[in-house]
């Protein structure tokens, strides 16, 4: 994943409520991108985000007072054009599934190296999703074709195609978006489609796999 | 006496709660001193007819001598419930044959004194089930709601009821029931007025009492968080200063650490021993302690452990320490996907890869090592590698519908 030096760096806001994480960001991405602003909390986020309009907020899921989740639901319908990142060291399905489904265009965990981070909030900006392989797991895991559907199903968001689920495979097993598509023999053009289109059936499906499994998943 | 039963050092003298026949005091005993049930029982019976000594002894033991906690032997069946009922019964004929058999039988007295009597064990026996409520509540308020109380309230008001009537009977049959009414009319209105009035005390020593209830149970939880940190995190960062000038220690040292925690957060139930997941995970864990090599693993879908995949298991450890041996890379990725039909694990790093045209020798012994074992549970597995490009292990296994591995 390299980032072309011609592009304009885009415009980052960082929230996260460990001070020593934000500066961390900002040494390792710093260059790669221009980081306009930080915040700590939900309220000073949305004020911030508000007054700078970024192209991408890499947001932490988890913070004391709401998480990226209560940023999101503040901002979403109000600035369609600022992208969120989320970003975090949690594993919980819950977590995951439920940022990305407030909005969030994809989902890393803070262990990314510095370039690949720079990579996917370029990625983010320019409208693509991102899916670590962890959030491809996850979402093999809720779109899993075994159980029952309910009566009212909406094929078109409840089920992947065979392709899409390929893709996320490739993803599950640490391909990056290249090798994807050098391994299916489609442009990494189609990949970007691909998971975008899964990312919109995760955000807009109401199968409720998505919920019960979540559930499922807590109990095991 | 009790010293000579063995394997159990210092025994307590407890009430039996799963199988009484009136409050489980004789059946107690019995486990006590290590004699049969039925003895006690006769003995406690024998004695009851010298000038009713028995049911005194009885009484006494029922107040005395605390109740053991549920569970400890067979679970209580409902004819432990009913032969209970059977019990009490048979003790107030009892009561009755020694009121008639002394002389202090009067036939008017005796049916409301009996009605009084029934009520009275009722809420006695009551006081006992609560105290068992009370444990099984402590333990299940962590997981759930408590358990229904309903009739056990209906129970206390039954046996309360059937009190005041023996007592309104009794008042009736000796025509002091108008003087009564004065005496009560009086009662009322002081209870009521000290009610009243001490109200709000009992009101904040209930919130009190709740509030200290509370404060116990989160000091409990403070108290285990603590252990844990103190245990994990606190050690593994006294480590890590202990050895900063070693960045592959600190890191191996961090990265145990942060599993574990996390493993305790997240997975708590997770057992290697019986779930697939669970035992891909264990094996990167263990990979990553003894060759230095993390492996982020990722998973869908999970099934109950069987001997072929098993052999699954050993064969994804054997790629993940073959790729830390030998692929050179910092770190590698697991995924593995359980379907109804099979089961598939990816094992890849980034590292050096190798020409498979030109398989150097060790690396030739490790695949048809590979080859050989998923072959012997039914399975394939696959290497592929470019010079340069790193490794990818693939292992499938094809399941029996509906049941294990072939």
């Amino acid at each position: 994943m390299t980032v072309g030096a011609d592009a304009p760096r885009p415009r980052v806001v960082v929230v996260d409520d460990h001070r020593l994480f934000r500066a961390g960001v900002r040494a390792e991405i710093g260059a790669l991108v221009e980081v306009v602003g930080e915040a700590a909390d939900v309220r000073s986020a949305v004020a911030l985000i508000r007054q700078t309009v970024p192209d991408v907020v890499l947001l932490d899921v988890h913070m004391p007072d709401g998480g990226g989740q209560a940023v999101l639901a503040a901002l979403r319908a109000e600035l369609p054009r600022v992208r969120f990142l989320a970003l975090s060291v949690s594993d919980t399905v819950d977590d995951v599934i439920g940022v990305v489904r407030a909005g969030a265009r994809g989902y890393v965990t803070k262990t990314i190296s510095g370039p690949d981070l720079a990579a996917a909030v370029r990625r983010v900006a320019d409208g693509d999703a991102v899916f670590s392989p962890r959030l491809a797991g996850f979402v093999l895991d809720a779109f899993a074709e075994s159980g029952p559907l309910p009566p009212a199903a909406d094929p078109e968001l409840d089920l992947l195609s065979q392709r899409e689920r390929e893709v996320l495979r490739l993803i599950a097993r640490g391909y990056a978006y290249k090798e994807v598509a050098r391994e299916l023999v489609i442009s990494i053009k189609t990949v970007e489609t691909h998971v975008s289109a899964v990312l919109r059936k995760l955000q807009l499906s109401n199968r409720h796999e998505l919920t019960r499994w979540a559930t499922d998943r807590r109990l095991v | 006496m009790a010293d000579a039963v063995a394997g159990v050092a210092h025994r307590r003298l407890y009430r039996d709660p799963d199988r009484p026949l009136v409050a489980g005091v004789a059946a107690g005993l019995a486990a006590h001193l290590g004699v049969d049930v039925v003895l006690v029982r006769v003995a406690f019976v024998a004695l009851a007819a010298l000038q009713g000594a028995g049911l005194l002894m009885y009484a006494a033991f029922w107040v005395l001598v605390p109740q053991a906690s549920v569970g400890t032997s067979a679970p209580r069946s409902r004819w432990g419930r009913s032969s209970q009922l059977v019990g009490l019964g048979a003790l107030a004929f009892g009561v009755l044959a020694v009121a008639v058999a002394t002389g202090s039988w009067h036939g008017s007295a005796a049916l409301p004194l009996v009605v009084a009597a029934a009520g009275i064990g009722l809420i006695w026996r009551q006081a006992d089930e609560s105290l068992r409520l009370r444990w099984l509540g402590l333990s299940r308020r962590l997981i759930g709601p408590g358990p229904a109380t309903g009739a056990a309230a209906a129970r206390l008001v039954g046996g309360g009821a059937l009190v005041l009537a023996g007592m309104a009977a009794f008042l009736a049959t000796h025509d002091a029931l108008a003087a009564a009414r004065q005496g009560i009319l009086a009662t009322v209105v002081v209870v009521s007025g000290l009610a009243l009035v001490s109200a709000p005390l009992w009101w904040r020593l209930w919130r009190e009492l709740n509030e200290e209830r509370r404060e116990r149970i989160r000091s409990e939880e403070r108290t285990e968080l603590a252990t844990r940190v103190h245990d994990s995190v606190l050690q593994t960062l006294t480590l890590i200063q202990r050895h900063a000038a070693d960045p592959h220690q600190v890191q191996r040292l961090a990265r145990s650490s942060e599993r574990e925690l996390r493993s305790w957060l997240y997975h708590p139930a997770a057992d290697a021993d019986r779930q697939f997941g669970a035992a891909v995970e264990a094996a990167a864990v263990e990979v990553e302690e003894v060759y230095g090599m993390p492996f982020e693993v990722v998973g869908v879908g999970d099934r109950p452990l069987d001997e072929s995949l098993r052999t699954v298991i050993l064969a994804a450890r054997e790629a993940m320490v073959n790729a830390a041996k030998s692929s050179g890379a910092a770190s590698g990725a697991v995924f593995y996907e359980v379907e109804p039909e099979r089961v598939t694990v990816y094992v890849r790093d980034r590292g050096a890869g190798f020409d498979p045209a030109v398989v150097p020798h060790d690396r030739y012994g490790i695949r048809e090592s590979l080859v050989g074992r998923m072959a012997r549970a039914g399975g394939t597995a696959v290497l592929r590698s470019a010079q340069g490009e790193g490794t990818e292990v693939a292992l499938a296994l094809p399941l029996r519908p509906g049941g294990g591995g072939t």
